[in-house]
């Protein structure tokens, strides 16, 4: 049997600010075809993890790669294989829905044509808000334009920090779908999330992060979401 | 980038209207303090000309980063792949035209204010000003991604910005000068090299460091 191919590979990761070590010896990999969802309470830092991986924080100690790229010292070619949704949907307020994707088409150097772009929106169900102002939208709007804006891009490596986070219903069996598909693909996704309910549904491990370090990875399959906040009641502080 | 930020100025009219506010005060100040006295003022005038150029372009540059922290729309620049000196350029190119629109509006406001005519001078002003605002926004488009991301950006940005503006100050105010007392260019031609020179080092230096400036 041919073991997957590790998309994101993270060892003996830390991350220090100041005198506060956030991360302390991480070691994760995420296979192609593959989601893993990180749990952790408020600062264990799984938003640092995220930001070491997307090329946007150093790491103090360890190595992140992805695609086989060095986080640090090929986050170009990381960057060509990689689509985030953090919290910030990096939409413009005074630009519109199209244009929004215009511009980070435009400015990665892919197709903008209108066709392009009103399909890409017809797909998160924003058609009729192609034209409108994204200062008019609610925030589950904006993130489905940045989920459109990923749609375009078609990284092989998605990393979102909360990604339901503000879609209704509709939106949620949306990007359920999307992100089955997405894995069915042979992409690698890495999701951060306080859910343990319906949304852990699309993870096929899930990573608890205690005390700097990865203190549980465990296949979900068969795991009930009492089940997983049991475990993660287990292996953190957060007892809210 | 030039032509989102340009949408994006034209809808919202938050930096246009506030250079233009703050010009037209300046304007007044100046106005003010001057008198009608025309000898003052002769001397004076292309010094003047010109930190209303300079103050207003600082308002607006200072301002050239501000969209993008927003939906942290920083980090998708940062996450966007290919050449981030497109980006400068980009940048660049957008606060030029802003600037360039608020000068042609201070200009004539000169005029009206001051009753100067300007008639043959104004080919030659139109070259110095293009010249010298390019030197501005060459250099302040790169402090402006310097500190848009630090606390005290308000204070730092000017701090910053202005010692290394002196050469372009000094090349347009003299050309300025010469331009208003109608002595030909030829006789002003090394400070017009020093604006053409400050000018390419600006625009070198810009597109060799944007890229470390906004990985930070």
């Amino acid at each position: 049997m041919v073991a997957a191919v590790s998309l994101i590979r993270v060892a003996g990761l830390a991350r220090v600010f100041g005198a506060q070590r956030v991360l302390d010896g991480v070691d994760l990999d995420v296979a192609a075809g593959e989601a893993v969802a990180l749990l952790g309470a408020n600062g264990a830092g799984k938003t640092t993890l995220l930001k070491i991986v997307a090329t946007l924080l150093r790491p103090s100690r360890g190595s992140a790669t992805v695609a086989g790229h060095d986080c640090v010292r090929e986050a170009e070619a990381v960057r060509s294989v990689l689509g985030v949704v953090a919290h910030g949907a990096h939409v413009y307020e005074d630009l519109t829905a199209r244009e929004n994707l215009a511009f980070w088409a435009r400015l990665a150097g892919r197709p903008a044509d209108r066709d392009t772009l009103v399909g890409a929106l017809a797909d998160v169900d924003l058609e009729r808000h192609a034209d409108a102002r994204v200062r008019t939208f609610s925030a589950g709007m904006k993130r489905r334009v940045a989920l459109a804006r990923l749609a375009l891009a078609q990284p092989r490596v998605l990393l979102l920090d909360e990604p339901f986070a503000g879609l209704d219903q509709r939106g949620r069996k949306w990007l359920e779908g999307r992100l089955e598909a997405f894995k069915a693909g042979g992409g690698a996704l890495l999701m951060v999330t306080h859910s343990f309910g319906r949304e852990l549904g699309i993870a096929d491990r899930i990573a608890i992060l205690a005390d700097g370090r990865v203190a549980l990875d465990t296949p979900r399959a068969g795991l009930a979401p009492d089940d997983v906040q049991r475990l993660y009641l287990a292996h953190t502080e957060d007892v809210s | 980038m030039a032509w989102k930020d340009l949408l994006v100025e034209r809808r919202s009219k938050e930096t246009l209207n506030a250079l233009l506010f703050f010009s037209l005060a300046l304007l007044f100040v100046f106005q003010f303090a001057l008198g009608p006295d025309r000898e003052r003022l002769g001397a004076v005038l292309p010094g003047l000309l010109w930190l209303g150029f300079m103050l207003s372009g600082v308002l607006g540059l200072g301002r050239a980063f501000l969209v993008e922290r927003e939906n942290d729309c920083w980090e998708g620049l940062l996450l966007t792949p290919g050449d981030k000196s497109a980006i400068y350029l980009g940048k660049l190119a957008g606060s030029l035209a802003l600037m360039l629109v608020v000068e042609a509006l201070v200009l004539a406001l000169f005029v009206v204010f001051f009753n100067v005519d300007l008639g043959p001078a104004l080919p030659g002003l139109a070259l110095v000003i293009v010249l010298g605002t390019i030197g501005v926004a060459a250099v302040g488009t790169l402090f402006a991604a310097m500190t848009a991301q630090v606390r005290a950006r308000e204070l730092l940005f000017p701090v910053l910005l202005l010692p290394v503006l002196v050469p372009v100050l000094l090349g347009t105010v003299k050309v300025t000068e010469a331009l208003l007392l109608r002595e030909p260019l030829a006789d002003v031609a090394h400070w017009l090299k020093l604006l053409v020179a400050a000018d390419v080092v600006y625009l070198a230096i810009g597109l060799l460091t944007f890229d470390v400036i906004l990985e930070g």
